[in-house]
């Protein structure tokens, strides 16, 4: 099976009011190539799953500047002051959640989990709206799994398979996220020969994914 | 004392509170300067939360390494024995209770606790990111800030600015002293020279119990 694609045909069927997830923190981790194919392509009302909306000109943050995105769940939007302006003015939808929480929650969705329950955001707004559980005495939150249509991922190393191994601090919610989606696209820096990576080392088992493509 | 005698005044107090062994994580801003003042008689773990422990001093220019960034982008170096890992196992590190100690910045802190540091209403909504995994996961969490904001009380009988968690404080480091959250309130331990209890009781929005122990800022 070979899963060796273009970006352009990798994203094809990614349609508008979809749900992705795109991996990377601050854009360190977050597949560039496919981003822009995606931009080029042309998408609207998208719901995004990701750590933090990036900066305008990098990661995530340039499908927000370009109108793509309705709604997104994400921890952090200070670095990229369009989605402060268009959380304001109600062009898009924020919903902010605690970085561990939204990477427990993939990960949930992704190892059939029914949810995550959590002390972070007790006592604070975070809770509002939630169940909230005592056990042995202590409050937790219960937090619901986050699955997407698509994940979008970078990895340093991937077989021709779809082996993948991460490069220091570019691994962040790519692992994650590529256990959590219908469709899983990995953007490669490097793509190398089966058997030239250590069974041993791979973080993504070839299983989760069903795409790759090349980084440009 | 100037802006930089304030902030090296504070960052060489929290660092004394560490140990050999301990695992820490700075928040951005004055708490990252504290891994400048750490005893090189001990061993301090510095994790990063967007996936490693381990973490160095900024590189020289010109020698960043690519994909070495700390959770506020900023390029760092990691020192023998570092470990990445995705963000699940970074925040099960936190939230765990196997960091001994986070120290972050605040907008608002209370005599209870209570910490207020990651939005402003209509203002500045930038999102809380791993701060409330932070503080609510973390052994001990310490807040180094300056005392006041241009004059103005940062520090309240309760906040009013939404909470990043509830009663999570359990030190405040500033250029006027070092105050512990207990069951009674806020307790002064120690004090800037430079400043009296008055002073530091009139900069400070709640009353503060003076320790029966109360000594010198080890840092002034």
């Amino acid at each position: 099976m070979n899963k060796q694609k273009t970006a352009q045909d990798a994203i094809a069927a990614i349609k508008d009011g979809m749900t992705l997830m795109v991996g990377g923190f601050l854009g360190v981790g977050s597949p560039e190539t496919l981003i822009s194919a995606l931009i080029e392509k042309g998408c609207k009302d998208l719901t995004l799953i990701c750590n933090d909306t990036g900066f305008p000109d990098r990661g995530v943050g340039r499908l927000v500047v370009n109108n793509m995105v309705k709604r997104v769940y994400t921890s952090h939007i200070g670095t990229n002051p369009e989605s402060g302006e268009r959380m304001n003015d109600g062009r898009m939808e924020v919903i902010l959640t605690p970085q561990g929480t939204l990477a427990e929650q993939v990960r949930a969705a992704g190892a059939g989990l029914g949810g995550v329950i959590t002390p972070t955001g007790i006592g604070t707004v975070v809770e509002l709206g939630k169940q909230i559980l005592e056990i042995d005495g202590v409050k937790f939150l219960v937090e619901k799994p986050l699955k997407a249509d698509y994940a979008l991922i970078a990895a340093e190393w991937v077989d021709e398979k779809g082996n993948c191994i991460y490069d220091k601090a570019a691994r962040n919610f790519n692992p994650l996220m590529a256990m959590a989606a219908e469709c899983v696209v990995v953007e490669a820096h490097e793509i190398v020969e089966l058997g030239a990576l250590d069974p041993n080392n791979i973080h993504t088992p070839h299983i989760f994914v069903d795409a790759i493509v090349k980084e440009v | 004392m100037d802006k930089n005698q304030i902030r090296e005044v504070i960052a060489k107090r929290v660092a004394m509170e560490f140990k050999d062994g301990d695992l820490v994580n700075l928040g951005i801003g004055l708490p990252t300067e504290v891994a400048n003042y750490v005893s090189d008689s001990i061993e301090v773990i510095f994790q990063s939360e967007n996936g490693f422990i381990g973490m160095g001093t900024a590189p020289e220019k010109g020698a960043e390494i690519r994909n070495l960034v700390n959770a506020g982008s900023m390029p760092v170096t990691i020192l023998p024995g570092a470990v990445f890992f995705d963000s699940a196992m970074s925040f099960a590190i936190i939230r765990g209770g196997h960091l001994d100690y986070t120290v972050l910045g605040a907008l608002q802190v209370d005599a209870r606790g209570n910490l207020a540091n990651w939005m402003i209403p209509g203002k500045k909504v930038p999102g809380m990111g791993g701060a409330m995994d932070l503080v609510t996961g973390a052994k001990k969490v310490i807040v180094a800030m300056e005392h006041t904001a241009k004059g103005e009380v940062k520090i309240f009988e309760s906040c009013t600015l939404p909470l990043t968690a509830a009663g999570a404080v359990d030190m405040i480091v500033t250029e006027m002293g070092v105050m512990i959250v207990t069951d009674q309130g806020l307790m002064l331990t120690e004090y800037h020279p430079e400043f009296t209890i008055e002073e530091i009781q009139a900069a400070t929005g709640c009353k503060l119990l003076i320790s029966e122990a109360l000594r010198t800022m080890q840092s002034a």
